[in-house]
């Protein structure tokens, strides 16, 4: 139950701070920026994905 | 001892309804989406999910002005397009709502001191249905489900719920993670229906006995169900369902989900004045910009988009600058929202330059909307 289809996720690097700061990803459709909040549902399925193999999330420009 | 007392023994009188948005009055998202059945979301009234998988049925979900006289104005309304029955094991289909568990320690649960619940809502469809409601308890894999009947009229279903004693789990945690589900199974396959239904006392999960019993939403076109007024309370009894203004139910709906649209003003500006940071060599512009919030939101959000970044644009010297990239950036947080969220923007469009102040805002588009989703 509760799959998402999560799709082209790529990280953010913060010009500030030079760190990681969100992954940019189509999710279930959606266009949306997922803050690293563990807390956060999108960003707690995207680690879900990964850590299963079936998501890579690609590297900021 | 009126029956709204008795309760009150247990909960406030104000505030006992534990659901958000209960008249379903909220829909920031959408009014109406057709298509859906495919995949989970929130996607019409704020608060309330479409759970759903496996299934070829479809449905259209509506924020309707059909509610009972005298309840709300507004209800929830599932308008079945594409029938299903031929019923696979794992398919599902569920209105559900998710509670934080900051907001169930008035419940408990696991250990002496828990509580009855009783959950109460208006229900009616296009023809006679047994559908069930479940409570789940998600920190302990706990649940109960129980049965109602639906008529083509509004009728007030009213179902209490024992307390959950001396199992030995645990109360739910006191954190603003998911603790517990209501749900509304209107349609499931062998998976779910294929035991013996939970319904006299909660137990650990087993999947097969969570909606044994129950008909199917997608057994014809001709179908649809609607949905309002839904309260959970602590206590044996159903009171009258507590109403609420417009504003409270707004800002209850705001720690979880805020939208702003563009609509007429197609260059609505979104947030503060920022200050470029970077020129990128000349040819971009880049800036992070701070967006207030109606009210602290339960993690740090995710942002919402059009999806064309084209849409947006950085207004700066005069000139509008059309949006090459929009993410949240949450390297300045401290790991809570509290005020603003702050929204990385970046712009082709050289002559923007350091220290050049700039605006993001919709790029002559009225449909241009910027959101953040801190849903369970």
């Amino acid at each position: 139950m509760d799959n998402m289809t999560i799709t082209n996720a790529k990280y953010n690097t913060s010009r500030t701070t030079n760190k990681n700061c969100s992954i940019n990803c189509v999710a279930d459709g959606e266009h949306v920026s997922v803050p690293l909040d563990p807390a956060n549902r999108h960003y707690a399925e995207i680690l879900r994905q990964v850590d299963a193999g079936t998501l890579t999330i690609e590297d900021a420009d | 001892m009126s029956r709204a007392r008795e309760n009150a023994n247990i909960s406030p009188a104000a505030g006992r309804n534990m659901v958000i948005n209960s008249a379903m009055n909220v829909a920031q998202r959408a009014t109406s989406v057709t298509g859906l059945g495919a995949t989970t979301g929130y996607f019409t009234c704020d608060r309330w999910r479409l759970g759903g998988g496996d299934s070829s049925g479809r449905l259209t979900m509506t924020q309707t002005a059909d509610g009972p006289n005298g309840i709300s104005a507004n209800c929830i309304k599932l308008d079945c397009t594409t029938a299903d029955t031929s019923i696979a094991a794992g398919e599902y289909l569920q209105v559900q709502q998710r509670f934080e568990g900051f907001n169930l320690q008035r419940l408990g649960s696991g250990v002496a001191g828990a509580k009855q619940t009783t959950v109460s809502f208006y229900v009616k469809a296009n023809a006679a249905f047994t559908f069930g409601c479940e409570l789940e308890n998600v920190d302990n894999s706990r649940q109960i489900t129980k049965l109602f009947a639906v008529t083509t009229d509004w009728n007030r279903i009213e179902l209490t719920f024992p307390a959950d004693v001396d199992d030995g789990s645990s109360p739910y945690d006191d954190d603003n993670a998911n603790g517990l589900k209501l749900s509304f199974w209107l349609h499931a396959g062998a998976t779910y229906t294929g035991g013996t239904l939970n319904s006299s006392s909660w137990a650990n999960t087993t999947n097969a006995n969570r909606a044994a019993g129950i008909d199917s939403f997608y057994s014809s076109t001709d179908n649809n169900f609607f949905i309002t007024g839904v309260q959970m309370e602590v206590g044996p009894v159903a009171t009258e369902l507590e109403q609420e203004l417009i504003s409270t139910t707004l800002q209850k709906c705001y720690r979880y989900f805020q939208k702003t649209i563009g609509g007429s003003d197609t260059y609505k500006h979104f947030g503060h004045y920022f200050c470029a940071v970077d020129s990128g060599g000349g040819d971009t512009a880049y800036g992070t910009v701070g967006i207030p919030l109606e009210t602290t939101m339960r993690a740090i959000p995710t942002l919402v988009t059009t999806g064309t970044v084209g849409n947006y644009s950085v207004y700066a010297k005069n000139a509008n600058h059309q949006c090459t990239t929009l993410s949240i950036d949450t390297g300045h947080d401290d790991g809570t929202i509290r005020g603003h969220f702050y929204l990385n923007a970046y712009a082709g469009g050289g002559g923007v330059g350091t220290g050049t102040a700039g605006a993001v805002r919709a790029n002559n588009n009225a449909n241009a909307f910027i959101a953040v989703d801190a849903e369970l």
